[in-house]
C-alpha cells in the first residue's frame, strides 16, 4: 500500500472504516496500481478478501504485491485470500464443459446472461466460518475491472444487480467493504460503460478517479487524482468534499503533490 | 499449492497440468533469476531458449517484433504471453509488412508458427516472407544506408548495438541466435528455411466446411474454430507445459491477420448497430487466457479504421496488451505536406502494458513516422531539414516497392524548420497512384511484397 495515498484517504489498516464501498475509476491513463494498493492495505488489515481478478494473471499481482509488501501466496494458502483468476477460468470454462456451475458461466451462453454463478462464488468465498475463531476482521471483495464483464457480453443491468447484490451481502451484511474498479471511456460514446459508471458511482463512498494530464503525456507527473468522499445513503444539503493531487508512480510506491507542484518543477 | 478458489476445482487435466508448469516456470509472468521464489532449477533453462532474452526491468521473457527498432519502442520486445495488436494503415499496405517481419523472425529463430487468415492460404503467406540479412555483405550495405541519411548526432542517438553473427543459411534449426533481425523485403525468404520450420495454418474457408459439433455461444464460428485450433496447438505441442518429455521448450508465435474483418464472419466493420457486438472481444479475452497460460506471443493485424463503432475499439484496446497504429500518408493531405515529404506514415503506440510493475517503458518520443527505403523500413520522429538525404530513396516507380527494415530515429517535430526545403519530393509518395484508387478494402490484397 502507499502510505502518502494513506494519509490523503486519512485511513490506515488498523483503523479503517467498514461497510463503504470504494469506486475506482480511470479516464485516458492506467489506474491499476489503486487496485494493488487496496489489496495490500486490506491483506494487511488481516481482512478476508476476496478478488475478482479479471484483467491480469495471478502472477502479475502477486509480483506487484511483494514490491508492496504483501506475499499473495501466502495469503491464499492461509486461506485468507480467495483469488478468482479470470483469465485462465475463461479458457477452462470455454473449452472443458463443468459440471457444477462455474462463476464465469455466462461465457459458454449464447445471450447476455446474469452473473448469479459470480455472485454465489463470492457469497461463498466470504462468508463466515462457523465454529472457528474469528482469524479475520472483515470481508472484502475487490474487482478489477468491471468493465471487462461488459465486453464478454454481460449486460450493464446485469452487472448492476450484481453488483447490488454484492453490496447488500458484503457491505451491509456482512459489515464488509467492497473495492471496484471501472474504466470510464471518456469521450467515446459507450452507453452500456457509461450506464454502470454512473449507477457505481451512485452507490458508492468514496470515488477515486485517477485521470490522464489534460495536457497530454508528461514524464514527471503521470496523472491526477481525484478524491471524492460521498454520503450515498443519507440525503445531504452539504457538498460532499473533494480533493485533486497529481502523482507519479515509481517502482515501488506513488508520490503524490499538489496539482503543479511536482518536485520535477519546483 | 491449496487451490482455495472454487474455480480451481472445476479446472480439468489442463489446469493441473498448468498448475505444475507454472511450479515448473513455464508461465511467462514469472520472475527469472536466482531469487525467484519456490521455483526449482529450471530458470536458466528457459532463458536458454532461441531468440528470447528476459527483459531488463521486470524479468519478462521477450521475443523480438522481427523489428529491432520497434523491440527498442515496445521496451525490450513483445513478452512472451501477450498479445501485439496492430491498427492497420487505410489501404493495408504496410500491416502486412510488419506481420510478414513477426513470422520471419519465428522461422530465423527456430520457433514455432501458427499463422491463421480468412483471406490469404497461410502457406502463401509463408513464401511472401522477407528474406533476413544474415551475412557480412548484407551489413555492409545496411552500414552505408545508415551513414548516408543521418547526421552524427542522430547516429549517437540511434545506436542499434546488435552483434551480428555468422552463421550458415543452411543450418536446421535456429539460424542465429540473435535477437532482432533485419530483412529485406526485396527478396523472399529461402526455401530451406520454410522447409526446416514447424508451421501450422489456419485457413478459414478451409476449416469452416468441416462440420465440427460446436455448442452455441455469442462468437462466431470462425472465432470459435480458431480458439479451438490453438488450443489444440498448445495443447498437443506442449507449450502449456503439460508434456514433460519434451527437453526442449520452444515459443509459439501466433500471427491472425484481419481479425475483425467480414471474411471471419464478423460485421462490426460493415456495420454501425453489430448484431454480435462481443463476439471479437470475447475471443480476444479467451486468446489473451491462452496465452497468459503458454510459452506463446501472438500479432493481431485489425481494420480498426472500418469499425463504426467507437466503443468497440475501445474495448478491443483494454482487451490488448500492445496496440500499434498505423496511419499511411497515401491519399490523405498530409501527402503533399512538405514536413512529411520524407516518410510514408505515422506509427504510434497506442498502448503499452504494464506488466508485473506499478509502471511501463513508455518511450518519450510520441511523434513517431516511418518510412521505406531499399533496404531499411525507419521508424523516425520528424526529421530536422539538413539532414542528407540517400540518393537511392524511393526515387522513381518501382515495380518491387516495399524493400525494408525498421530503423528507429530521433527527431523533433518543428514546424518553423520547413522552410528551409526547397524539394518537394512529392513523387515518392507518388511511388504507388495505383494504391489510391484501390480504396476498397479487398482490394489491398493485391499488393503484396
Amino acid at each position: 500500500m502507499f502510505v502518502e495515498l494513506n494519509n490523503l484517504l486519512n485511513t490506515n489498516p488498523d483503523r479503517a472504516e467498514q461497510g463503504k464501498l470504494t469506486l475506482l475509476c480511470d479516464a485516458k491513463t492506467d489506474g491499476s496500481f489503486l487496485v494493488h494498493h487496496f489489496l495490500s492495505f486490506y491483506l494487511k488489515a488481516n481482512c478476508k478478501v476476496c478478488f475478482v481478478a479479471l484483467f491480469q494473471s495471478f502472477s502479475h499481482y502477486n509480483i506487484v504485491g511483494q514490491k508492496l509488501g504483501v506475499n499473495l501466496t501466502v495469503a491464499r494458502e492461509r486461506g485468507q485470500l480467495v483469488f478468482l483468476e479470470g483469465l485462465k477460468s475463461a479458457v477452462d470454462v470455454f473449452f472443458q464443459t463443468q459440471e457444477e456451475p462455474h462463476p464465469l458461466q455466462f461465457l459458454r451462453e449464447a445471450n447476455a446472461g446474469n452473473l448469479k454463478p459470480l455472485f454465489e462464488f463470492v457469497r461463498e468465498a466470504l462468508k463466515p466460518v462457523d465454529g472457528g475463531e474469528a482469524r479475520w476482521t472483515y470481508p472484502v471483495l475487490l474487482v478489477d475491472d468491471l468493465s471487462v464483464l461488459l465486453s464478454l457480453g454481460v449486460g450493464a443491468v446485469a452487472v448492476l444487480d450484481f453488483i447490488h447484490y454484492c453490496r447488500a451481502t458484503v457491505c451491509w451484511e456482512l459489515k464488509g467493504n467492497m473495492v471496484i474498479l471501472v474504466h470510464d471511456s471518456g469521450d467515446v460514446e459507450d452507453e452500456e460503460n457509461d450506464i454502470l459508471l454512473n449507477g457505481v458511482s451512485h452507490q458508492s463512498h468514496l470515488i477515486l478517479r485517477a485521470e490522464g494530464l489534460a495536457t497530454g503525456f508528461c514524464r514527471d507527473v503521470h496523472g491526477q487524482l481525484r478524491i471524492l468522499w460521498r454520503r450515498p445513503s443519507q440525503p445531504t444539503a452539504q457538498r460532499d468534499q473533494s480533493l485533486t493531487y497529481q502523482y507519479k508512480i515509481q517502482d515501488k510506491s506513488v508520490s503524490f503533490f499538489a496539482k503543479g507542484m511536482s518536485p520535477a518543477v519546483l | 499449492m491449496a487451490a482455495v478458489a472454487s474455480c480451481g476445482s472445476g479446472a480439468g487435466s489442463t489446469g493441473s497440468a498448468v498448475a505444475t508448469a507454472s511450479k515448473s516456470n513455464v508461465t511467462s509472468f514469472q520472475k527469472r533469476g536466482p531469487r525467484a521464489s519456490g521455483t526449482n532449477d529450471s530458470g536458466p533453462r528457459l532463458v536458454s531458449i532461441a531468440g528470447t532474452r528476459p527483459s531488463v526491468r521486470n524479468g519478462q521473457l521477450l521475443v523480438s517484433t522481427g523489428l529491432p527498432a520497434l523491440d527498442q519502442l515496445l521496451g525490450g520486445g513483445l513478452a512472451i504471453g501477450t498479445v501485439l495488436l496492430i491498427e492497420e494503415d487505410k489501404y493495408n499496405i504496410y500491416s502486412p509488412l510488419l506481420f510478414k517481419c513477426f513470422l520471419a523472425e519465428g522461422i530465423v529463430n527456430g520457433h514455432t508458427l501458427l499463422v491463421a487468415s480468412a483471406k490469404e492460404d497461410p502457406a502463401n503467406i509463408l513464401q511472401e516472407l522477407p528474406a533476413p540479412l544474415l551475412d557480412d555483405n548484407s551489413k555492409k550495405e545496411f552500414d552505408e544506408d545508415v551513414y548516408n541519411h543521418k547526421t552524427p548526432e542522430s547516429n549517437i542517438k540511434m545506436k542499434i548495438a546488435w552483434r551480428y553473427q555468422l552463421l550458415p543459411k543452411m543450418e536446421i534449426g535456429p539460424v542465429s541466435s540473435r535477437f532482432g533481425h533485419y530483412y529485406d523485403a526485396s527478396k523472399r525468404i529461402p526455401q530451406e528455411l520454410i522447409e526446416a520450420s514447424n508451421w501450422h495454418g489456419f485457413f478459414l474457408p478451409e476449416k469452416i466446411s468441416s462440420t465440427l459439433k460446436v455448442e452455441p455461444c455469442s462468437l462466431t464460428p470462425g472465432y470459435i474454430k480458431l480458439l479451438q485450433f490453438i488450443q489444440n496447438i498448445i495443447s498437443e505441442e506442449g507449450f502449456d507445459g503439460s508434456n514433460p518429455q519434451k527437453k526442449q521448450r520452444n515459443v509459439l508465435r501466433i500471427g491472425i491477420q484481419n481479425l475483425g474483418s467480414p471474411l471471419w464472419g464478423d460485421d462490426i466493420c460493415c456495420a454501425e448497430n453489430v448484431s454480435n457486438s462481443h463476439s471479437l472481444t470475447k475471443f480476444l479475452y479467451v486468446l489473451r487466457g491462452l496465452l497468459r497460460t503458454s510459452l506463446s506471443a501472438c500479432i493481431i493485424t485489425m481494420p480498426t479504421h472500418l469499425i463504426q463503432n467507437k466503443a468497440i475499439i475501445a474495448r478491443v484496446t483494454n482487451l490488448s496488451d500492445i496496440v500499434i497504429g498505423l496511419e499511411s500518408f497515401i491519399g490523405s493531405e498530409r501527402e503533399t505536406n512538405p514536413l512529411y515529404k520524407d516518410y510514408h506514415g505515422l506509427i504510434h503506440i497506442r498502448q503499452i502494458p504494464r506488466l508485473n510493475n506499478l509502471i511501463c517503458d513508455e518511450s518519450d518520443v510520441k511523434d513517431l513516422a516511418f518510412k521505406l527505403k531499399r533496404k531499411l523500413f525507419t521508424i523516425e520522429a520528424e526529421v530536422q531539414k539538413g539532414v542528407s538525404r540517400a540518393t537511392f530513396l524511393l526515387d522513381g516507380p518501382r515495380k518491387k516497392l516495399f524493400p525494408c527494415l525498421f530503423q528507429l530515429l530521433e527527431v523533433a517535430c518543428i514546424p518553423w524548420l520547413m522552410a528551409s526545403s526547397s524539394i518537394f519530393k512529392a513523387s515518392n509518395i507518388g511511388l504507388s497512384p495505383s494504391y489510391v484508387t484501390n480504396s476498397e478494402f479487398f482490394s489491398a490484397s493485391l499488393f503484396h511484397f
